[in-house]
């Protein structure tokens, strides 16, 4: 199938001025799916998005059929919709709340249906400011419609949903931190075992966390059956994704596209996606899921985007961002600046993590400014190590979250791909690009 | 200084959607913020007993998070993104900008109290760089140029009828309560505050012996 061929799941409406209403979700087919899945019966509706092998598109790639069978049984059980979306240069979640906030009501309500939930919370970051009214006006518009409060369409069902604000703190983003923000808390990440959501979640009862992404997939699979989405991509990568293409890149946006089908070159150069390198310059290297990524390089540009591809070659699709850089940037400033990243977010409940970052930021610093010294590059690995010993992938964990595990992704890729580069900086006392 | 009457009503409403009180601490905070732009000391004490919590854990959980001020904060709160796809488009420059223009450092506020810079990390808006927000929302990938703009807009009211003072978040308000089965709701929240209970007796010292 070529790229343009391939079915919009997620971003249907996106020509839409007005996509984020309730009156243009109506006219192109929205709540359909729900009305159908209320027709069902909750293990049929489960039973489908098992079928569509639905992996889940918050960063871990967890199938969500699976992790919704695993639900401890209990009276009461919640379910809970990550929206906190701050990976750095990742912003598909942000545009689907935005952009078609019914959607992802819709996919919650049937999610809820077939867990026999009866109460969703919806986290949205913060900083979401349009964002959060637009789900919200959704939500107030959906209650008056009769898709969401007591036996909704008249099928018995009965289901309430909050949308819940953040206050700015990437690691709410990491599901039991998430829970914990949501209880009225820090977001100190909880030890799993045993604080596996779907065993002991939010105020201790059994919890799903899903994407935003992961949820608005679901009207789409329950009006076209779970065959007809896991007929598109290949192996266990089914289904689209849509790709936040960002940095070095003459388009820069979000793109849905058909799961392994395309590769990492065509996102970034096909002239309807990413359109090639801006100016004259050559691409260096690119992250392919996140900074929380170990980077590729050039020669791993034809690498199809699915989650077992990328990650037997090294590496994650992670949150689906894919950042570009050209033979201009520096990665010795590009992995510094991922790593302050790292030291400001870590919660500091771990050692390694809280220390380990502000140290590697240092040295990372003081090498890009001219004042590192040949050693440094030693020092970075120790450390590194220290957070994730013997610095492979995936990586080892000595924290109570992969937050840790993921500060050495930038600073080894780095090192190991462009050496000569530190080198250049600590013998020149300077940056070379500056 | 304290809630008025229409927002206390508010908060009763907010802590009447969850099944803990304390849940509602974050969008008390929010609804703090967005009464007096930051949150007082004594505004804290008012959330604590409102959730049932001490002033130290509101402020704990505050301090925890970039949104909520314990310390004053300007009209307008500008946030450049210095995350890696701006750095990659010039965000380490405009910042150095935005500090010269303003006279202040990142964190500080102008002697006017109209605008606070901040740096912020990634503002998931990456294919707009250098990204940049007022108050939480976008304005749009600036250039040295249309940020100068931005502040003299900013500073002469034109932007007001888009951008709300700070500490306004929301401005579309929830206008239902719960509406599922109150039976169930009301046996939840009875089961919620039994384990509350549970818990404060298990965490009271015992006999002396701290362990
Ligand atoms: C540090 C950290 C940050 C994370 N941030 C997010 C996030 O912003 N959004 C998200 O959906 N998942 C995030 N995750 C993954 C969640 O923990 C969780 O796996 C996900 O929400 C589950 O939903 P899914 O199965 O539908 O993908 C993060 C994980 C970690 C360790
Ligand atoms: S690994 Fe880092 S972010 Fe995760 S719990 Fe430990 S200190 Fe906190």
């Amino acid at each position: 199938m070529a790229i343009t061929e391939v079915p919009h799941i997620v971003t249907a409406r996106r020509g839409y001025e007005d996509s984020h209403t309730l009156e243009r979700y109506l006219a192109t087919g929205g709540y359909e799916g729900l009305r159908k899945a209320l027709t069902m019966t909750p293990e049929a509706v489960a039973s489908e998005v098992d079928t569509a092998s639905l992996l889940g598109r918050g960063g871990a790639g967890f199938p969500a059929g699976r992790k919704w069978s695993m639900l401890r049984k209990d009276p009461l059980t919640y379910l809970v919709i990550n929206g906190d979306e701050s990976e750095p240069a990742t912003f598909k979640d942000h545009l689907l709340i935005e952009s078609d906030p019914h959607q992802l009501i819709e996919g919650v309500l049937i999610a809820a249906y077939a867990l026999q939930v009866t109460r969703a919370f919806i986290y949205v970051r913060g900083e979401f400011a349009l964002g959060l009214e637009r789900v919200q006006q959704a939500l107030n518009d959906a209650y008056d419609h009769g898709a969401v409060g007591a036996d909704i369409f008249a099928s018995g069902f009965s289901i309430d949903v909050v949308v819940h604000p953040g206050a700015g703190a990437y690691i709410c983003g990491e599901e039991t931190a998430l829970l914990e923000s949501l209880e009225g808390k820090r977001g100190f990440p909880r030890i799993k075992p045993p604080f596996f959501p779907a065993a002991i979640g939010l105020y201790g009862q059994p919890t799903v966390v899903n994407n935003v992404e992961t949820m608005s997939n679901l009207p789409w699979i329950i009006l076209n059956g779970g065959a007809a989405f896991a007929a598109l991509g290949a192996g266990r990568s089914t289904g689209t994704r849509l790709f936040a293409l960002s940095g070095r890149v003459r388009n820069p946006g979000a793109y849905e596209l058909e799961m392994v089908k395309t590769t990492f070159r065509d996102l970034i150069y096909a002239p309807v996606l990413g359109g090639g390198i801006r100016g004259s310059n050559q691409l260096k290297a690119f992250i392919p899921g996140g900074v929380s990524a170990p980077w590729f390089g050039p020669d791993q540009v034809d690498l199809p985007l699915g989650q077992d591809e990328v990650g037997d070659a090294g590496s994650m699709l992670g949150s689906g961002s894919i950042v570009v850089m050209d033979s201009a940037d520096c990665v010795v400033r590009a992995a510094w600046r991922i790593t302050k990243f790292f030291a400001r977010e870590s919660c500091g409940q771990c050692t390694p993590c809280r220390e380990g970052s502000g140290w590697l930021e240092r040295v990372l610093y003081r090498i890009e400014h001219g004042t590192g010294r040949e050693e440094d590059l030693d020092l970075l690995l120790d450390v590194s190590d220290n957070i994730s010993p013997g610095l492979q992938w995936p990586p080892q964990q000595t924290t109570i979250c992969v937050l840790g595990p993921s500060i050495p992704s930038s600073i080894h890729s780095a090192i190991e791909m462009f050496r000569d580069e530190f080198l250049l900086h600590i013998k020149e006392g300077a940056c070379p690009h500056a | 200084m304290s809630l008025t009457q229409e927002n206390l009503a508010r908060a009763k409403e907010l802590i009447a959607l969850y099944p803990e009180p304390r849940s509602a601490l974050i969008p008390l905070c929010h609804l703090v913020q967005e009464q007096d732009g930051w949150l007082r000391p004594d505004a804290m004490e008012e959330v604590a007993a409102l959730v049932g919590v001490t002033p130290a854990e509101v402020r704990g959980t505050a301090t925890f998070y970039d949104m909520l001020h314990t310390e004053s904060v300007g009209t307008y709160a500008i946030s450049v993104c210095t995350n890696i796809a701006c750095l990659l488009d010039g965000a380490a420059e405009l910042l150095e900008h935005a500090e010269g223009t303003l006279g202040i450092g990142v964190g500080g506020t102008t002697a006017d109290g109209a605008i606070t810079l901040e740096e912020a990390e990634c503002l998931a808006d990456c294919d707009r760089t250098p990204c940049v927000q007022v108050n939480h929302r976008y304005v749009g990938a600036q250039s040295l140029e249309s940020f100068d703009q931005l502040v003299a807009d900013l500073r002469a009211g034109r932007r007001a009828d888009t951008i709300p003072n700070h500490g306004t978040l929301v401005r579309v308000r929830r206008t239902v309560g719960l509406k599922a089965d109150p039976a169930q709701i009301a046996a939840e929240r009875a089961a919620m505050a039994a384990a509350q209970a549970d818990r404060a007796a298990a965490k009271a010292p015992v006999g002396g012996s701290s362990s």
